[in-house]
C-alpha cells in the first residue's frame, strides 16, 4: 500500500510494485492529463512535479512516492480558475496537438522555481549570475520535445509568467 | 449572445483573442471572426490536461488490450510460427495470427501488396506477424516476447543503391516529366556538370503514438476510436478485415497528438486488427504499440538519392537539367507513387527550367514500406532543385540568391512547369524583395564574409536565403472534394462537424470561424464536434495541406444554404428585399428591425423551416494525367522564403542557428496566430529533417534509432537564437478559396532549406568558397566535419 498526496488529496493505493507513476495516475487514479510520450524519459510528456521538483513519471516507481506529494496538471488550477502558466500558456498559443502540453507546464513551473532559487543551467555564465534570459529557458525547457514545434511560444509563455512573478516579488 | 450560449462553451477565463501578431488583424471586419487571431478550439482543455486523446478515453469493463509480435528478420519467408508458449501466458485472452484473418489486405487501394499479418513473405524487419489480446497492455505486449518463429532468411536489400544493384523493382511505376529537350539543352548548354545527393528520411515522432479502440455494438457493429487523419479510409479498411458492409463501422476522431502524414495511412492497421480482435471476443479492445515498436514497424519519409545534370551558362543562366529521384519505398507501394511523384512536382521550385525531364524511381527495398509526411516528396524534390542552384553558383562564382533570381519563373512568360501548368499566381518575387529589406541580408552576408576571411578560431558563419513555391492540391485528384454538416438548434446554437480531423493544427478553429462570419454570430456560439464518418462520409485525409481549404469550403456552403433559408423567411415574413437582411454580431437586420439570431432561428423552426444542411465542395479547374505527364494539378501556389545564419565550429562540426528571418503567405489568413504556428512548427520539423534527424539501419536491417535517445528531434535548445516570423499581409489567394485564404500545413516545413544552405555556405569558408560543399541532408555535425575534412583535402589538392 502506498499513502501519498496527489493535488492535495490523499490517496492510498496498491498496484504491482513496477508499476511507474505514469501509468498508476493514467490507469488506477484516472488522471490522464499526464501523458505518454516514450516511456523511457526521452520526451517528457509525463513530467509531473514530486515534491515540487519535475520528474518524468514514466521512469518513477509508484511505490517509491510513499509518503511524498505529486502535482499533476489536473493540480495546477488557482481554485477554479486556470493558474498563471496555463493561462500564460492559453494566450500565447503556446501549443497546436496539446499532447505536449500538460508535461511542458509542470515543467515550466518548475523551471521559474529553479531560476528563483538559483539553480544554474549548462548556459548559465560563469558568473553564476542567473536571470530568465530566452536562452535559460530554451536550455531549462529542452527536456520536453514538441513535435509541434510550437517552442517559440512555449518559451514566450514562461518569459511571460516568470516576469509577471519577479515583478510581484519586487513590488512586495 | 445571450449566457447560456456562452456557457456552454466554458471560454470566459479568457480573452479570445489572442496578442495580436503582426498586425494582421487589421483588416477583421469583413468576415469576422475569420481573418482574426482566435485561440484554439480546444486551448483551455489542453492546459489543464482536460482534453481527452484516444488512450484518455474510459474504458469500459471488460476492455482487452492488444498487442502485437513483430518480425526479427528483414527478408525471408516465416517457415513456422510456434505461439503455444505466448498463449500460456497469464491474463492472455487470445493470440490471432494471419490464418484468422480472413481478409488480410492491409493496403488502401487493396492492391494486395501488404497484409495485417504476415505468415509466409517477410518484407521487413518489424512486420507485424501476430497479435496478442490479454487483460492488461503489460500482460500482452510481456506474452509476445515468448513466440517461437522460425525464418529461412534472404539478403535484405536495404537502400536505393542496393535496389539498383538488384535490378531497381519498383513498387509502382515511376513517373516522367518532361518539357522541352533537355538533351538537346545539356548539349548545346556552355558548360554542363553533374551530381548526386542523398537526402535523409525522417520519422513522424508524433506525439501521441499509433492507437486505435474498438468498441463492438449490437448486430454486428463496430466503433473505432482511432487517430487516424483519414477515417473514411480507415473505416473501409476495418469493414475490409471484419468482412462486413462499411454502413456497420463508424469510425470517430475527436483530435490527434500530432500526425505529420504519419496517421493517413499507417492508422489503418492498428484500427483494423483492434476491430477485428474486439469482433471476435465480443469485447472493446485497445491497441497501442510502444514507441519503439512504432518508430519499428511504421512508416516514415522517403529518403531520396538524386541525380542530376544541369547545363548552364557563366551567367548564371540555366539551360537545362535532367533529375533523377530514386526513394526508398520499403516492401510495398504504400503512398509512394504520389510521394515520389510530388518530389518531381517540385524538382523545379521556384525556377523556371527552359528544359527539363525528370523521372522518379519508388524502390522496392527491404525495408518499412514508407508513407506520408509533411510535404509528401515536396521537400526532396525541392532540396534538389536548390542544390541544382547552389551548383551553377560555386561554378560561376555567383552569389547563390543572384542564380535564384536569374532563374525564377517569369510573369507572362518562362512561366511552364514541368507538368504543364502555368504559373499565373508568381507573388515570390516580392516576398524575396521585403525579406532582403526586412533581414539585411546583403550587408549580413558582406559581414559574414569578412569574419569568416579574418577568423582565426575555429567558428564560422554562414548565410541563406532560400524559397518556397509548393504546390496546393491533392494530386490525385478525385481526393480534391469534402463535406459538411452544420445544424441550428432552436436556443440558436450551432453544431458543426465536418470531414477533416484535427492534429494540432486548429483545423477546428478555423472551421468554425468560417461558419461564425457567415452568420454573423460570435465564434463561441459554434460548437465543433468529432470527426465521424456516421457525419461525414467519404471523405478525404485531411492532408495535402488542405484540410482549410476543402472543409473550410464545404462547412460554408452549408452555413450559406440554411442562412438563403433563413433570409428567404424573413424576405417573406417581412416584406423586405433579401439585400435588406444582414446578419452580424449576433443579430440580423431585417429591414428596420433588428432581432436577435436565436430569435429568427426560433421563429424559422415554428415556420417549419429546416435548419440543418450538409455542404459539399470539389476544388475547380484541377486534371492531371500522369501517363502523359501533363495537366493543371495544382489549385493555386503557395510562396514563402527564408533567412538563416548558422555559426559552425569547424573542429567538431556543431552548430547552432543563430538567426532566421521568415516572410510566408497564407492569403488572406484565416487566423494569423495560427497560420504563424503552423510556419514556426513547421520550420522547427523541416530542420530537424535537414539537420539532426538521422535515421540509420544495420546490415541486416534493423532500426537503430527507434527512440529520441538516438534519433535527435529539435528542442527548444535547437530554435534559432532570433527568429523572425511575419505573414505577408498583402497576400491574397488569386483563386476564390475560403475568404481568399491560402493553405499553410506543409510549405512552411520547406523554409528550413535555407537551414541547410546557411550551413553550406559556413562549410564553403574553409576553402574560401571555391568548392561547392555537396553537403547531404541531414548535416549532422558529423556530416558537417566531415565535409569540412573533404573540403580541406579538396582544397589543398587543388592548389
Ligand atoms: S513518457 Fe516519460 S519522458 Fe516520455
Ligand atoms: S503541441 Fe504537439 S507536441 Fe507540442
Amino acid at each position: 500500500m502506498t499513502s501519498l498526496t496527489i493535488n492535495g488529496k490523499a490517496v492510498e493505493l496498491e498496484v504491482d510494485p513496477r508499476t511507474t507513476l505514469l501509468d498508476a495516475l493514467r490507469e488506477h487514479l484516472k488522471l490522464t492529463g499526464s501523458k505518454k510520450g516514450c516511456d523511457h524519459g526521452q520526451c517528457g510528456a509525463c513530467t509531473v512535479l514530486l515534491d515540487g521538483e519535475r520528474v518524468n513519471s514514466c521512469l518513477v516507481l509508484f511505490a517509491g512516492c510513499d509518503g511524498q506529494d505529486v502535482t499533476t496538471i489536473e493540480g495546477l488550477k488557482d481554485g477554479d480558475e486556470l493558474g498563471a502558466m496555463q493561462r500564460a500558456f492559453v494566450s500565447h498559443d503556446a501549443f497546436q496537438c496539446g499532447y505536449c502540453t500538460p508535461g511542458q507546464i509542470c515543467s515550466a513551473v518548475a523551471t521559474l522555481k529553479e531560476v528563483e532559487r538559483g539553480d544554474a543551467s549548462a548556459v548559465t555564465a560563469d558568473d553564476g549570475d542567473i536571470h530568465l534570459t530566452r536562452l535559460e529557458v530554451q536550455e531549462r525547457m529542452s527536456g520536453n520535445i514538441c513535435r509541434c514545434g510550437a517552442y517559440n511560444n512555449i518559451v514566450d509563455a514562461v518569459m511571460e509568467t516568470g516576469g509577471a512573478a519577479l515583478q510581484t516579488e519586487a513590488a512586495e | 449572445m445571450n449566457e447560456v450560449l456562452a456557457r456552454g462553451a466554458d471560454r470566459k477565463h479568457d480573452d479570445d483573442a489572442l496578442p495580436e501578431k503582426d498586425g494582421a488583424d487589421a483588416q477583421s471586419h469583413e468576415n469576422a471572426p475569420a481573418h482574426q487571431s482566435k485561440r484554439h478550439d480546444s486551448a483551455h482543455l489542453h492546459v489543464a490536461g482536460r482534453a481527452p486523446y484516444t488512450d484518455d478515453l474510459p474504458e469500459p469493463p471488460g476492455t482487452l488490450h492488444a498487442y502485437l509480435g513483430l518480425s526479427t528478420i528483414a527478408n525471408g519467408r516465416i517457415e513456422s510460427i510456434d505461439l503455444e508458449a505466448v498463449r500460456a501466458q497469464p491474463d492472455v485472452e487470445a493470440v490471432i495470427t494471419a490464418d484468422d484473418l480472413g481478409h488480410n489486405d492491409a493496403s488502401a487501394w487493396q492492391i494486395g501488396d501488404e497484409p495485417f499479418l504476415t505468415s509466409g513473405k517477410v518484407g521487413f524487419l518489424g512486420q507485424p506477424v501476430f497479435m496478442v489480446v490479454a487483460t492488461s497492455r503489460n500482460a500482452a505486449r510481456r506474452a509476445c516476447r515468448h513466440a517461437k518463429i522460425a525464418y529461412a532468411e534472404d539478403t535484405p536489400i536495404l537502400d536505393v543503391d542496393q535496389a539498383r544493384e538488384a535490378g531497381g523493382r519498383t513498387v509502382i511505376d515511376g513517373m516522367t516529366l518532361e518539357r522541352g529537350d533537355a538533351d538537346a539543352a545539356l548539349a548545346n548548354a556552355p558548360r554542363t556538370l553533374s551530381g548526386t545527393m542523398l537526402i535523409g528520411g525522417q520519422d513522424h515522432f508524433y506525439l501521441e503514438g499509433q492507437i486505435a479502440f474498438a468498441v463492438p455494438g449490437e448486430d454486428g457493429t463496430m466503433i473505432v476510436y482511432s487517430s487516424t487523419q483519414h477515417p473514411s479510409e480507415t473505416q473501409m479498411l476495418v469493414a475490409h478485415a471484419l468482412h462486413r458492409p462499411a454502413a456497420m463501422v463508424t469510425l470517430e476522431v475527436r483530435r490527434m497528438g500530432g500526425a505529420f502524414g504519419g496517421k493517413e495511412s499507417q492508422a489503418n492497421l492498428f484500427a483494423a486488427l483492434a476491430a477485428f480482435a474486439a469482433d471476435r471476443l465480443g469485447a472493446p479492445v485497445k491497441i497501442r504499440p510502444d514507441r519503439d515498436d512504432d518508430m519499428v514497424a511504421t512508416g516514415k519519409r522517403h529518403d531520396f538519392r538524386a541525380d542530376y545534370e544541369i547545363g548552364f551558362d557563366d551567367e548564371g543562366g540555366i539551360h537545362g537539367v535532367k533529375f533523377t529521384y530514386a526513394a526508398r519505398c520499403g516492401f510495398s507501394a504504400d503512398l509512394s507513387g504520389p510521394v515520389t511523384d510530388r518530389a518531381l512536382f517540385h524538382c523545379d521550385n521556384t525556377y523556371y527550367w527552359p528544359a527539363v525531364k525528370a523521372v522518379s524511381q519508388p524502390l522496392f527495398t527491404n525495408t518499412v514500406s514508407n508513407t506520408a509526411f509533411r510535404g509528401f516528396g515536396g521537400p526532396q524534390g525541392m532540396v534538389g532543385a536548390e542544390r541544382v542552384i547552389e551548383e551553377v553558383a560555386f561554378a560561376t562564382g555567383l552569389d547563390p540568391l543572384e542564380v535564384r533570381r536569374r532563374n525564377f519563373y517569369g510573369e507572362g512568360e518562362r512561366n511552364l512547369t514541368p507538368y504543364h501548368q502555368t504559373v499565373e499566381d508568381f507573388v515570390l518575387p516580392r516576398i524575396v524583395d521585403e525579406l532582403l529589406e526586412s533581414s539585411d541580408y546583403e550587408a549580413r552576408r558582406q559581414a559574414i564574409r569578412q569574419t569568416n576571411r579574418d577568423a582565426n578560431g575555429f567558428k564560422r558563419r554562414g548565410i541563406a536565403l532560400t524559397p518556397v513555391k509548393f504546390g496546393i492540391s491533392f494530386t490525385a485528384s478525385h481526393l480534391n472534394q469534402a463535406g459538411a454538416l452544420v445544424h441550428i438548434y432552436t436556443d440558436g446554437s450551432i453544431h458543426l462537424n465536418h470531414g477533416g480531423t484535427e492534429m494540432g493544427q486548429g483545423l477546428n478553429t478555423k472551421v468554425a470561424q468560417v461558419v461564425a462570419a457567415v452568420f454573423g454570430v460570435p465564434l463561441e456560439q459554434v460548437r465543433i464536434t468529432a470527426t465521424s464518418t456516421g457525419k461525414v462520409p467519404n471523405t478525404s485525409a485531411t492532408a495535402a495541406s488542405s484540410g482549410a481549404d476543402l472543409n473550410g469550403m464545404a462547412a460554408k456552403l452549408a452555413a450559406e444554404t440554411i442562412r438563403q433559408r433563413l433570409v428567404d423567411f424573413a424576405v417573406a415574413e417581412h416584406g423586405v428585399p433579401a439585400e435588406q437582411v444582414v446578419f452580424r454580431d449576433g443579430q440580423v437586420q431585417i429591414g428596420n428591425r433588428e432581432v436577435g439570431f436565436a430569435e429568427l432561428v426560433e421563429e424559422a423552426y415554428t415556420a417549419r423551416i429546416s435548419l440543418s444542411s450538409t455542404g459539399y465542395y470539389r476544388t475547380p479547374k484541377i486534371h492531371w494525367d500522369r501517363a502523359s505527364g501533363r495537366g493543371h494539378p495544382f489549385y493555386y501556389f503557395a510562396y514563402g522564403a527564408a533567412v538563416s545564419e548558422v555559426e559552425i565550429d569547424t573542429l567538431t562540426g556543431e552548430y547552432t542557428v543563430e538567426r532566421v528571418d521568415i516572410l510566408h503567405e497564407t492569403g488572406n489568413s484565416l487566423n494569423p496566430a495560427i497560420d504563424i504556428g503552423q510556419i514556426e512548427g513547421g520550420f522547427a520539423q523541416g530542420m530537424g529533417w535537414l539537420t539532426t534527424e538521422e535515421l540509420v539501419w544495420d546490415e541486416k536491417g534493423r532500426l537503430l534509432t527507434h527512440a529520441p535517445s538516438t534519433y535527435k528531434i529539435p528542442l527548444a535548445s535547437d530554435m534559432p537564437r532570433q527568429f523572425n516570423v511575419a505573414l505577408a499581409e498583402w497576400s491574397r489567394a488569386h483563386e476564390p478559396t475560403v475568404f481568399r485564404s491560402k493553405a499553410v500545413g506543409e510549405p512552411p516545413f520547406m523554409l528550413a532549406i535555407s537551414v541547410l544552405h546557411a550551413l553550406s555556405d559556413a562549410v564553403a569558408s574553409v576553402a574560401d568558397y571555391t568548392i561547392c560543399p555537396r553537403l547531404d541532408a541531414p548535416a549532422t555535425p558529423e556530416h558537417i566535419l566531415m565535409t569540412i575534412e573533404r573540403l580541406r583535402a579538396d582544397s589543398k589538392t587543388a592548389n
